[in-house]
């Protein structure tokens, strides 16, 4: 039998796009390499009694909108807020956050009262360099080049967008786009401290240092989710990340669509400049009049597609499209809460995010280590216990901890990882905590170390880039993934992308699958019903 | 006290080149100049007895034609000593690369011939954007608010120009106009040598790296520039660029303006929000309707014209002004003729073995330190006219990359910078060491001082994305015209930026005779 879509990999976005196609009425096949699906949104254990979310580990960008249509709080799917987070300083102090606006204001004025004083207006401006971008990701980028009416309409209403902002306004928003964030931070604080905690949001997942320009800009990315339309807030999902893609593989089920887990896509067929359908590493066909890919751009093309059926210009686009990766990850059982000796008994922040890199200039040192194709013996953490608030995780008393390490190189001083750099790497991580929280080393009863190598390897991710392709404007908007196919469509007819590769790139949001599912409904003249806007919440 | 159309502070191109226009046009024109040599950063001080001063530029690389041919500088002591002058990207080892014509058409030396094609074609790419983006350097900048007379007709001119590229072109520039050159170069080249000497070239004079998203457009902007009417040529003048600077003071003195040096200015004078005249630094005042600053804006709105004449936006926007230069100038006074392993010292020499030693020398300035190996661009002037130094003697001077603008010790910074610079040259040319006679470190510190850049910054301000066109000084002050009636800013700080091009200073002036019809 034909289907009307394949969908190569069950991550979020390749399942978000299933959802919507089957819906749509169309007959939908997801096939997955991995024995169980969910891509970098997974839950898995990997200790006996411990859930981990191995991969990504907290949630916030993940629209709203997609969440509405598609049920996923029917298919079981519950958000956590969690609450604030510090920072950690040489010296044996911190710098807490909080979520009630108030206490973290005199928590911020006791760093620096100026600091404090200045944080509703630098809140103000983010807050309205948000509300510019949040619209844009749903919608399909226009290729500058081209005359069409779609994209001139494109154009026009983008246009529109801008006509409404005073001079000062659409000035500020430009800076803000290219600027570095500690340029950005430099305007607004004056607090070492205060300044690594807010420059946070600004790299991480990024090939890039605090000081690089373009910087700015990764900050909204990080800031304009929201839970339950609390912008800015972030939340664990019920379960660890794995419940996101459950609660979607449930909604697709329940649609009538296929997923088959376990046999993974050999390559494309393509016959006279047209997907045809997929050949599995087991031999087996699956014909299907579209193929979409949720792989990144690179993998797809060069990995799954005769370099013959494709133009010249695209594939060089292609091969050059940066895909470094800059982060690895420590999931580590731990038999009891660890206790960090700057923090009060019983602090709140300790459900929250937790740092150890008290300047931009630590931060922006790290990046140079990366530069050189080195980790960091000083790595950036971004380090959480889910379990502090969703004990549903590990047994009673236990706990999960998640730490996001940047910067770890593709590759070492131009050599593959080996598992003497993999434990060193990690020994750098835990030695950091360990530093901050005497004791801790003694807790951990599962360490599990990753780094682009197990990233690339286990969730296809090209040399581990979380975003499947680096977030700066060269591969933005109408330049992502290649310029001239930012409309999730490729030089073969009836292959499509899905994947964060796509815009608006990556973090656990769905936006691109559900651009593409429209495109392609657009493409069959299908209505686009069960799409409907996201409400306004800024 | 005396009275005047029109003063001009400040001596520099851009300045000299308001006050030659406006001056021409039959305004009484003043122009002050702080320092005893007018040029501005064409000028120089002495460094060596015997041995000529040395301006902060040593190269013309964006001389504004506009204003060459009609300040008619050859007839004011122009002269070429070359005006495409050759690269030659130095090894270690004496296996140098050699560029000739604008922007190494031609390569000498080990280069593969994957590489020479892939060169000429990137090369052919950058001159066309550059190219098509050269008219923005001529106008006055849109403003993106209505009703302030924006040249729609000439930026509609070079959307189409731009797109007439066709479509593939078009979108290679709006995919590269933001990229890092570190990648630009990765992407279609693997020689070390070449990749460093352009890198080294793109990022001249700015506070980017090679690796820093949106290193490429201040390079394309460069690339905009000519000598003699070639594309992306750099030029020597004869006597050096201080000849040029001189040149550019005589043509606006032929023209009726009056310039008087040692003359600082302390203060603008105002009558509520309109121009009155301005103090001097002795206590001298002088009156005029008009006045021309081609000092930097920062230093412009915020010592002469002062906050409270500002609004409170415009006062913070100008104290956040980014001014942070990452270039050092070496002068060297050698006894005898260096020998760096057999390379024309008659070139423009490049010390940047990759375009990895260039972000290394980087790194470190981020953190207000010196680098162990700094890059750099040398020249050699008195090759090219030996009367400049004692008869077998010659002059080196060097642009030598990352230097830190705000060093915690900046006297230690300067020793260090120079200790390390010496070191590179040595191993480039052994025994360059014994030929000195007398060394000088400008670290940005002392360019401040001398040149009166704030930070030290070439273009009297950053010249990158976020301060440029329309946000250059700041948004709403693009268009030359000040906060206060009568003021108008002329410097490298404003559109289109620095070099010895006087295109700011001549944009302004145009601006002023639109603006007075």
């Amino acid at each position: 039998m034909t289907y009307d879509a394949v969908i190569i990999g069950a991550g979020h976005n390749g399942l978000v796009a299933a959802c919507y196609l089957a819906r749509a009425g169309l007959r939908v096949c997801v096939v997955e390499k991995n024995d169980w699906i969910g891509g970098a949104a997974v839950s898995r254990e990997l200790y006996p009694g411990f859930t981990y979310s191995n991969c990504s580990y907290v949630c916030s960008l993940f629209r709203p909108e997609i969440m509405r249509d598609l049920e996923l709080p029917r298919h079981g799917l519950q958000i956590l807020p969690y609450e604030g987070g510090a920072m950690f300083t040489e010296t044996g102090g911190y710098l807490g956050m909080f979520r009630d606006h108030e206490a973290n204001r005199r928590e911020m004025a006791r760093h620096s009262p100026r600091d404090a004083e200045n944080y509703d207006r630098y809140l103000r401006d983010l807050m309205r360099h948000c509300r510019f971008i949040r619209p844009l990701l749903m919608r399909r980028p226009p290729d500058l080049a081209s005359f069409r009416p779609r994209d001139l309409s494109e154009l026009a209403w983008l246009g529109k967008q801008i006509s409404g902002m005073s001079e000062a306004a659409i000035c500020d928003m430009l800076r803000f786009w290219t600027i570095s964030i500690s340029d950005y931070l430099d305007e607004y604080f004056e607090n070492p401290v205060v300044k690594a905690y807010q420059a946070v949001g600004a790299i991480i997942g990024t090939a890039l240092g605090p000081m690089s320009p373009g910087t700015a800009y990764v900050l909204l990315h990080h800031a304009m989710g929201d839970v339950d339309g609390n912008v800015g807030a972030w939340g664990y999902a019920r379960g660890g990340m794995g419940a996101i893609t459950r609660a979607l593989a449930d909604s697709f089920r329940a649609s009538g669509g296929e997923l088959r887990a376990g046999v993974g896509v050999e390559r494309v067929l393509v016959r006279d400049g047209r997907a045809t359908g997929v050949v599995l590493a087991d031999g087996d066909e699956i014909r299907a009049s579209r193929v979409v890919s949720n792989m990144d751009v690179r993998r797809t093309f060069l990995g799954h597609v005769e370099a013959n059926d494709l133009p010249d210009g695209f594939l060089k686009r292609v091969r050059t499209f940066k895909t470094r990766g800059s982060s690895g990850k420590l999931n580590i059982a731990l038999d009891g809460l660890p206790r960090f000796t700057a923090l009060p008994e019983g602090a709140p922040m300790i459900r929250g995010d937790l740092h150890f890199t008290d300047s931009i200039e630590r931060m922006e040192l790290a990046y140079d280590d990366w530069k050189s194709g080195h980790f960091s013996r000083d790595p950036f953490q971004d380090m959480m216990i889910p379990t502090t608030i969703d004990p549903t995780m590990t047994p009673p008393g236990k706990h999960f901890m998640s730490s996001f390490v940047q910067y770890a190189p593709p590759k070492i001083a131009g050599k593959d990882w080996t598992h003497a750099d993999r434990d060193a790497f990690g020994e750098a991580c835990i030695a950091q905590i360990e530093r901050a929280a005497p004791g801790f080393r003694d807790l951990i009863l599962h360490v599990e170390v990753r780094t682009p190598r197990e990233l690339e390897a286990e969730v296809g991710l090209t040399e581990g880039n979380i975003f499947q392709g680096e977030l700066t404007f060269d591969q933005m908007f109408f330049n992502r993934p290649v310029p001239g196919y930012a409309d999730y469509r490729s030089p073969i007819r009836g292959l499509w992308l899905c994947g964060s590769s796509t815009h608006p790139g990556g973090g656990v949001m769905g936006a691109p699958g559900r651009n593409a599912a429209a495109e392609i409904l657009r493409d069959m003249k299908r209505p686009l019903d069960d799409m409907r806007d996201a409400y306004a919440v800024l | 006290m005396p009275s005047f159309d029109t003063i001009v502070i400040g001596a520099g191109p851009n300045g000299l080149a308001a006050a030659h226009r406006l001056a021409s046009r039959g305004d009484r024109v003043l122009v002050l100049e702080r320092g005893t040599t007018p040029g501005g950063g064409a000028a120089g001080a002495e460094f060596a007895p015997g041995f000529a001063a040395m301006p902060l530029a040593h190269l013309s690389y964006n001389l504004d034609a506009r204003v060459a041919r009609t300040m008619d500088l050859p007839r004011h002591g122009l002269r070429w000593a070359n005006a495409n002058l050759a690269t030659t990207a130095l090894s270690a080892t004496g296996a140098h690369l050699r560029l000739e014509g604008p922007l190494g058409l031609t390569l000498t030396g080990e280069v593969s011939d994957r590489d020479r094609a892939a060169w000429a074609g990137l090369r052919a790419r950058l001159l066309r954007f550059a190219g098509v983006l050269a008219p923005l350097r001529g106008m006055t900048p849109p403003r993106l608010a209505k009703g302030v007379g924006n040249p729609m007709g000439q930026l509609a001119k070079i959307a189409l120009r731009a797109r007439m590229m066709g479509a593939d072109e078009f979108r290679e520039l709006g995919r590269i106009f933001l990229t890092n050159v570190h990648d630009l170069l990765d992407d279609e080249l693997e020689t070390p040598l070449l990749k460093g000497a352009l890198a080294l070239d793109a990022t001249l004079g700015i506070w980017l790296g090679p690796r820093s998203p949106n290193s490429v457009l201040p390079w394309l902007d460069r690339l905009a520039g000519a000598t003699d009417g070639a594309q992306a040529a750099l030029g020597l003048p004869m006597g050096g660029m201080a000849t040029l600077g001189a040149a550019m003071a005589r043509a606006a003195e032929a023209a009726g303006a009056t310039i008087r040096c040692n003359a600082a200015v302390a203060q603008i004078l105002t009558d509520g929000d309109t121009v009155q005249g301005l103090r001097l630094a002795d206590g001298e005042e002088l009156s005029a309707a008009r006045i021309v600053s081609s000092l930097a804006p920062k230093t412009t709105l915020l010592s002469l014209v002062g906050a409270r004449h500002l609004d409170a936006g415009q006062t913070t926007r100008a104290r956040h002004l980014k001014t942070r230069g990452g270039a050092a100038k070496l002068h060297l006074a050698l006894s005898a003729a260096p020998d760096f392993r057999g390379a024309a010292l008659g070139d423009r020499l490049v010390i940047a073995g990759s375009e990895h030693a260039v972000e290394r020398a980087f790194n470190p300035a981020k953190y207000g330190r010196t680098p162990q190996a700094p890059v750099m661009e040398i020249v050699i002037p008195t090759v090219h006219d030996p009367t400049l130094a004692p008869a077998g003697q010659h002059i080196l001077s060097a642009i030598v990359q990352y230097a830190p603008p705000a060093p915690a010790d900046p006297d230690a910074a300067r020793t260090a910078m120079l200790d390390a610079s010496l070191r590179v040259l040595e191993d480039h040319a052994p025994g360059i060491g014994a030929l000195i006679l007398k060394a000088e470190m400008l670290m940005p510190h002392d360019i401040e001082t001398r040149w009166g850049l704030p930070g030290g910054n070439w273009h009297a301000g950053e010249l990158s994305v976020e301060q440029m066109l329309f946000l250059r000084p700041l948004p709403g002050l693009s268009q030359y015209q000040g906060p206060i009636k009568g003021l108008w800013l002329a410097s490298a700080g404003c559109h289109p930026g620095g070099g010895v091009s006087g295109t700011a200073g001549w944009n302004a002036a145009l601006a002023m005779e639109r603006a007075g019809k």
